[in-house]
């Protein structure tokens, strides 16, 4: 293991501004020839709610996947809270809480199982395992279901018992990568908001993908992805006017749409 | 990471898979058939076709039965590895790989947890198969029971570690038919499993080479000896060195950095 290396510029950063949740620095990726990330750099601060606006194809998936160490970045840098993910996997690792586009999850498996396995994934005791998990199944008012398999759940409840696995070692940055795709109306604003008030009851950051523009809130940190690189980055505001648009809407279609490069 | 995180990891990974394994009784079932009817119906016909003289560790005569109750337990631990490695072809596709990717501990770590757990499910079987082979008055000796474990161990880790090289080279699901025609089939029969390699070295010299060389070959004559209570020195260090190189492969085909996985990208990527 080479997390114990001690690296300068991990420390915090000079002058005692704020160290980001998720700095993204320079990253570019690519399988075999094709470039599915080119220079893409942006961050999200402690406790803010971001979303990485794009349409499918943009390279989403990828960014998550070269997040979570699932690929190695070959250029550019990621950090996650200043922690260097090529250098200290594992401490970074331990800071995040991800939900997959695909959902993950044991349908054959107890809802308690499959969180308890979760927690097992990253070391926890089987009694701090049961309280979190009593914890984070309240919060979803799913406490009764902990002993159903969770075949017998419904879509909705089944990503957000994904919710509540990714949150089981108390991650300070929450990654989600579609969470909404395949859910009905109701079922898919169930879950922005829970995962809002989530991001501000727990002061922690997420990153929230998408393509679908609806889901971003005037408050929101944006990041439009397309084609591999980062169109626009900034607050909605700061997006729409930086597009020359009237809207959102009409920026991510002037950003992503019209845009011929 | 402290050494407790670690055995944390590894009883959760080992209890899924055990909860996994006992949840698909039809599984249980097929692993269970498979070495019963090569005990009772395919050894029962050869019995007076293929005599088999004393070789060690017999020491006296031995039923075909006998002979090949090692083959059948290794061949157990063969399609078991087999399985684990198609589960994790199928975990990677429905995305379960990454929830366990994505753990701090390291991969390297993980990956050899969900060995052990592959593991302790074909050993599992493997004296399940024992009880009802002795209940047809197939037995080894008492003290071979536990002795035989430690060689179920080694010889599981290094048929899982195999499975699992082919998972990280695998792509998709459908490639496994391949893996049964091209891995199982010629591993189980061009080995001792089922005749002694002197019996094959009388028809073909170049076949016995190849017996000899096979991995799996060891893994049965490491169980056989084990069974009656010795060790077989060489057979045990061909099994861990085959173990060795299979893992490090492993290791390396899912590695972010450098591997398979990274090459190729997943199919949702």
């Amino acid at each position: 293991m080479n997390d114990q290396q001690s690296g300068e510029q991990d420390k915090a950063q000079p002058g005692g501004s704020i160290v980001p949740a998720l700095a993204v620095d320079g990253l570019s990726h690519q399988f075999g020839s094709t470039a599915v990330l080119a220079d893409v750099s942006f961050a999200v601060q402690p406790g803010e709610f971001a979303v990485l606006l794009g349409p499918n194809g943009a390279g989403k998936t990828t960014l998550f996947s070269l997040v979570t160490r699932l690929y190695d970045n070959r250029s550019g840098s990621i950090r996650i809270f200043g922690l260097e993910v090529r250098r200290r996997p594992s401490e970074a690792l331990a800071k995040i809480g991800v939900v997959f586009q695909q959902p993950a999850i044991d349908l054959d498996l107890t809802v308690g199982q499959n969180l308890c396995y979760h927690a097992a994934l990253h070391g926890m005791s089987r009694e701090a395992a049961r309280q979190r998990m009593t914890a984070e199944l309240e919060r979803l008012g799913m406490l009764e279901r902990a002993g159903d398999k969770v075949r017998q759940l419904s879509g909705g409840q089944r990503r957000r018992v994904e919710i509540a696995r990714a949150l089981m070692h108390r991650p300070r940055l929450l990654l989600l990568d579609e969470p909404t795709v395949g859910l009905d109306i109701a079922a898919r604003q169930a879950i922005i908001d829970h995962v809002r008030r989530l991001c501000d009851a727990e002061d922690m950051a997420v990153l929230w993908a998408t393509h679908l523009i609806d889901e971003a809130a005037p408050g929101d940190r944006v990041v439009v992805l397309h084609k591999g690189r980062v169109r626009a980055f900034g607050g909605v505001d700061e997006v729409i006017e930086g597009a020359v648009a009237g809207s959102l809407a009409e920026a991510y279609a002037t950003l992503t749409g019209t845009n011929q490069e | 990471m402290t050494a407790i995180h670690y055995i944390r990891c590894l009883e959760g990974i080992v209890a899924r898979e055990c909860r996994r394994f006992l949840n698909q009784r039809g599984r249980f079932i097929a692993a269970l058939v498979r070495p019963l009817v090569w005990l009772f119906i395919f050894a029962a016909g050869f019995r007076s076709v293929l005599g088999v003289s004393i070789i060690p560790p017999y020491e006296t005569y031995v039923l075909y039965e006998v002979y090949i109750t090692p083959g059948l337990i290794a061949m157990i631990q063969l399609f078991n590895g087999m399985q684990s490695s198609l589960s994790m072809v199928y975990d990677r596709e429905m995305g379960s790989m990454k929830t366990l990717l994505i753990s701090p501990l390291p991969r390297w770590y993980l990956l050899t947890c969900k060995l052990f757990a592959g593991v302790a499910v074909s050993i599992l079987q493997v004296y399940v198969f024992l009880v009802i082979a002795g209940l047809w008055d197939i037995q080894a000796p008492l003290t071979g029971y536990a002795a035989v474990l430690p060689a179920l161990v080694l010889s599981g880790l290094m048929l899982g570690a195999l499975g699992m090289l082919l998972s990280s080279a695998i792509k998709q699901l459908e490639n496994f038919a391949g893996v049964m025609n091209f891995v199982i089939f010629p591993m189980f029969f061009a080995s001792s499993a089922l005749y002694p390699l002197w019996k094959v070295r009388e028809s073909s010299l170049i076949l016995y080479k190849i017996c000899d060389f096979n991995p799996f070959t060891h893994a049965v004559e490491l169980i056989r000896f084990a069974l009656y209570g010795q060790l077989n020195g060489y057979a045990f260090a061909y099994v861990a060195a085959a173990l060795a190189l299979f893992l490090g492969l492993a290791i390396y085909g899912y590695d972010p950095a450098r591997g398979l996985i990274a090459r190729k990208g997943q199919p949702d990527a």
